[in-house]
Formats: C-alpha cells, sequence, structure tokens
C-alpha cells in the first residue's frame, strides 16, 4: 500500500499540487486520472522520488520515503519498477541488457540465473526471441512490453506506469492495459498508473482518483465514474459533446 | 546568480561523480566502454591532425629561419619537439577532442535525460552522476594523455617528413635538433596539462549534457554551450598552467 498526505509542489510561482492525499491499494490497479497541467505526472514523479515535494509525505507499506536520505531511499527504489511514457530503455544496450540491467547492478546472480530470469519476463510480457534486438528496432508497443519486463525483473511491490498508451493504437493500448492488470494480480503488487485514456479507466480501474488543477477532485471506482452525471469529472470523461449527449440518453 | 548556479551544480555533481559505487564491476565495464568510446573513436582524427601540425610547424618555422639565415637548420628538430610537447600536442588534441568528445558526451547524457533513461535509472536506485558521469572523466584522464603521447610522437614525425621532402633540412640535422637539450620537465608539465585538460574535456559536457531540460532543441543548445566553454576553460588553464609552471 502506498499512501500520500498533502503533498504540495510549486515551480516558481506556479502551484502545481495543492494538498493532494490518497491511499493507493495492494493488488489494485489505481488509475491517477485529470486533464494535461493537473498534476498527474507531478504526482507520480512525486511518489518515486524524482520530484521533491514542498509539504506532504509519501509512504510505501508504513515507511516514509520523504523522510529518507538517498541511501535510506535505495531500499524503497529497488522494491519500485516503473514503465516509462517512451519505455526509457537503454538505447545502447540490447533487450536482454536493458531487462538484464538491474539484476547486474543489484544481484549477486549468475549469468545463467540472470539470462533464465530475463527470459521469463520476457515470456510473461510475449517478447521472446527479441533478446538481441536493440530499442531502435522495435515498435511502440514492443517497447512498452519491454519497459514492462524491465519494470518486474526484481519483483518489484509496487509498479508505477506513466502513461502507458500514450502513441498506441487502441488494440495494442488494451493489449498493454491486461498485460499489466495481469501482473499486478499475479504479483499482487500496488500499481499506480498515470493515464487520461478513458479505456484504461474502463477496463483496468479498481480505484481511480481524478487530479483538477491540482486538488483532489474525486475518487472512487470504474462502476461509480459511471455514475457520475455533471462537473469537472463528467466534462472529462465525455469530453465531446457527442459523448455527453450519448450518456445522458443512456440514462434515460 | 546563474553563474554560481552553474558553480554550485558543476561542484556537486563531481563530489557524487566519485562517490562509492554500487557494484565496482559495472563501473569498470562502463570505464572501459567510454575509454574505447573515447580513445578508439579519436585515433584516427588525432593521428591526421597531428602529423599535420608537426609538417606545417616544420615547413614554416624553417621558411622563417631560412630567411633570417642566422640560425642553423638543426635547431629544427628542437622547435618542433619543443612546440610539440609544451603547446601544440595538448591544446590542439585538447581542443579537438572538446569538439569530438565533448560535444557526443553532452548529446548522449542530454538525450538520456531527455527520453528519461536517467530517471529510469535513479528509479532503480542507481546514482546516476557515480555511474554515468564518473566514468566518463575517470576515462577521459586515462585515455587523453596516451592521444596527447600520440599525437607527440606523428607530430615529430609529421615534422620530419614536412622538412626533408621540403629540402629544408637534411634527417640527421634534425634527429640532432631532437636530441638537443632535451628536458625532463617538458614532459611533466605536458602531462600535468593532458590531465587537467582531460577533466575539464568530459566534466563540462557532463555537467551540460545531464542537466538538460525540454526537448530536442535544448539537447543542440547544450552540446553547443559545452563545446564552447570546454573551449574557453582549456585556453585559460593552459595559461594558467604555463605560467606557474614554465613562468621564472
Amino acid at each position: 500500500m502506498i499512501e500520500i498526505k498533502n503533498i504540495k509542489k510549486s515551480f516558481g510561482e506556479q502551484q502545481v499540487l495543492k494538498g493532494i492525499s490518497a491511499v493507493f491499494k495492494e493488488g489494485k490497479c489505481n488509475l491517477i486520472i485529470g486533464k494535461s497541467g493537473s498534476g498527474k505526472t507531478v504526482t507520480l514523479k512525486t511518489m518515486v522520488g524524482l520530484v521533491e515535494p514542498d509539504e506532504g509525505e509519501v509512504v510505501y507499506d508504513g515507511r516514509s520515503f520523504t523522510k529518507m536520505n538517498f541511501k535510506e531511499r535505495k531500499f524503497i527504489r529497488r522494491e519500485i519498477g516503473m514503465l516509462f511514457q517512451g519505455g526509457a530503455l537503454f538505447d545502447s544496450m540490447t533487450v536482454e541488457d536493458n531487462i538484464r540491467f538491474p539484476l547486474d547492478m543489484f544481484t549477486g546472480m549468475t549469468l545463467a540465473e540472470k539470462t533464465e530470469q530475463v527470459n521469463i519476463c520476457l515470456k510473461r510480457v510475449n517478447m521472446v526471441n527479441t533478446n538481441k534486438k536493440y530499442p531502435g528496432e522495435l515498435s511502440g508497443g514492443m517497447k512498452k512490453r519491454v519497459g514492462i519486463a524491465r519494470a518486474i525483473v526484481l519483483n518489484p511491490k509496487y509498479l508505477f506506469c506513466d502513461e502507458p498508451n500514450s502513441g498506441l493504437d487502441p488494440k495494442t493500448s488494451l493489449v498493454i492495459d491486461e498485460l499489466i492488470q495481469h501482473i499486478t494480480e499475479e504479483y499482487q503488487m500496488t500499481t499506480v498508473i498515470n493515464t487520461h485514456d478513458m479505456n484504461s479507466v474502463m477496463g483496468i480501474g479498481d480505484h481511480v482518483v481524478f487530479l483538477h488543477e491540482g486538488y483532489k477532485y474525486w475518487e472512487g471506482n470504474r462502476e461509480e465514474i459511471m455514475q457520475i452525471t455533471e462537473g469537472e469529472l463528467f466534462d472529462f470523461i465525455f469530453a465531446s459533446d457527442f459523448l455527453k449527449n450519448l450518456r445522458r440518453n443512456a440514462k434515460v | 546568480m546563474k553563474f554560481l548556479d552553474d558553480i554550485g551544480g558543476y561542484l556537486i555533481m563531481i563530489r557524487h561523480a566519485f562517490s562509492r559505487p554500487e557494484k565496482t564491476a559495472m563501473y569498470s565495464k562502463e570505464t572501459f566502454r567510454q575509454m574505447v568510446d573515447i580513445g578508439i573513436g579519436s585515433l584516427s582524427i588525432v593521428a591526421i591532425i597531428s602529423t599535420f601540425i608537426g609538417a606545417v610547424t616544420a615547413v614554416q618555422f624553417s621558411y622563417q629561419l631560412k630567411s633570417i639565415g642566422l640560425v642553423p637548420m638543426w635547431w629544427m628538430g628542437s622547435i618542433v619537439r619543443k612546440g610539440l610537447i609544451l603547446e601544440l600536442a595538448p591544446t590542439i588534441t585538447s581542443l579537438l577532442l572538446a569538439g569530438k568528445v565533448g560535444s557526443n558526451i553532452a548529446t548522449e547524457l542530454g538525450s538520456m535525460r531527455i527520453s528519461e533513461q536517467i530517471d529510469a535509472y535513479e528509479i532503480m536506485g542507481v546514482n546516476t552522476r557515480s555511474y554515468l558521469v564518473g566514468p566518463k572523466i575517470l576515462a577521459a584522464v586515462v585515455v587523453v594523455p596516451m592521444l596527447i603521447v600520440m599525437a607527440v610522437a606523428l607530430g615529430i614525425l609529421g615534422g620530419w617528413a614536412g622538412g626533408v621532402l621540403g629540402h629544408f633540412f637534411t634527417t640527421a640535422e634534425y634527429v640532432r635538433g631532437l636530441q638537443d637539450n632535451m628536458k625532463n620537465w617538458d614532459v611533466t608539465v605536458m602531462f600535468i596539462k593532458c590531465v587537467f585538460f582531460a577533466f575539464i574535456i568530459a566534466s563540462i559536457p557532463c555537467y551540460k549534457g545531464y542537466n538538460v531540460s525540454g526537448g530536442a532543441l535544448e539537447i543542440g543548445r547544450a552540446s553547443t554551450q559545452a563545446v564552447v566553454l570546454t573551449s574557453i576553460m582549456l585556453v585559460i588553464v593552459n595559461f594558467f598552467i604555463a605560467f606557474f609552471l614554465l613562468g621564472e
């Protein structure tokens, strides 16, 4: 479980996060949604320590991440896997080397053990026989899958995904969503996904936090979202007049 | 204010770059990879430029000395050797490497920053300044002096070829000059310059590349700034080393 308590963050004069608190549950896909500029990415980066909050606290299973120094954070970081928007695969390394990197750096496994673990992860994301390919030879969806494989190679307790469906076609997006959902359930991880893809919300949104102008505006699950008929969240989900009318008519 | 921020940021980066590595084997592997990139990647260009610098030094000095007519031509060996060891090989090779290696480093780290690869390392718990910056500086400090020694040797060879082919002096005269009044201190000064220059060539572009924010345009800008700043720092440090170590 991850808890964020009253997180505030400003960049210069602009206050991006205005006191956000939320609890992200274990074994669930927790989604952070909101318009561009609502503070989703800053919230996610604050949770993983890439951005330091001005106020507030991030707590991983009772351990205050915010209060830890760099060395103490290392231990929690080894329990974290993250899928970046563009995959963030290391260009100079093959797929296998990318996935093996955390094992090389943080474990004392033999080469055979590491190779076996890499192959298990590649199989898990349906990317067998791509070991020797370079990131430049992969499609957007394949990069995301390799990114997931690298994120789970150390069997993390926490998985963060920043816009996992950006730049992907709807069908590939569904594949990535299902993969994240299955992995979350299989490894019983606390997964936090930052997205504005409504298909993801409806498909895997076990717990949804809606941010608006730096505040937490709404919290619930995918079933509850469908009951919304007005307000900022309604405008966000049913962005076009066509969808709004469709929703209102469906209600009638 | 920005200037002071940059100096502070640079010093903090250097301190972290040499902090204790997470896994020595991984850092050694990365350092050797950087040595190959910096060293082998620069061999041909350093060889071509230093050979012709030696040749043109011999030809132009010989031309001037001949027109004066009071200086024996065997001095040319000594002039070329001293010029190359004390100034031409370290400074010109370093300026060349500032362009080639410096822009490479700034672009590589800048691209890694923009494409979130540095963030990916951070999330894993890797000390990125130590893993990405430290090996580059260490590799440069090892490899750049080797390149400069090679530049001196090839420059001397170029000087011989230029002078002999241009009929300014004979091989025997050139060799006599090379052996005349050789001072070990000159070589020591050259190595001191090499180490300082290597540190500058790697560390400034690392700082510029590591701190890129924005997009592709900023990567290009950081690369240009890295090369310009490195070149300026090289000539300034060059002056101070010469001033303090060679001045009376």
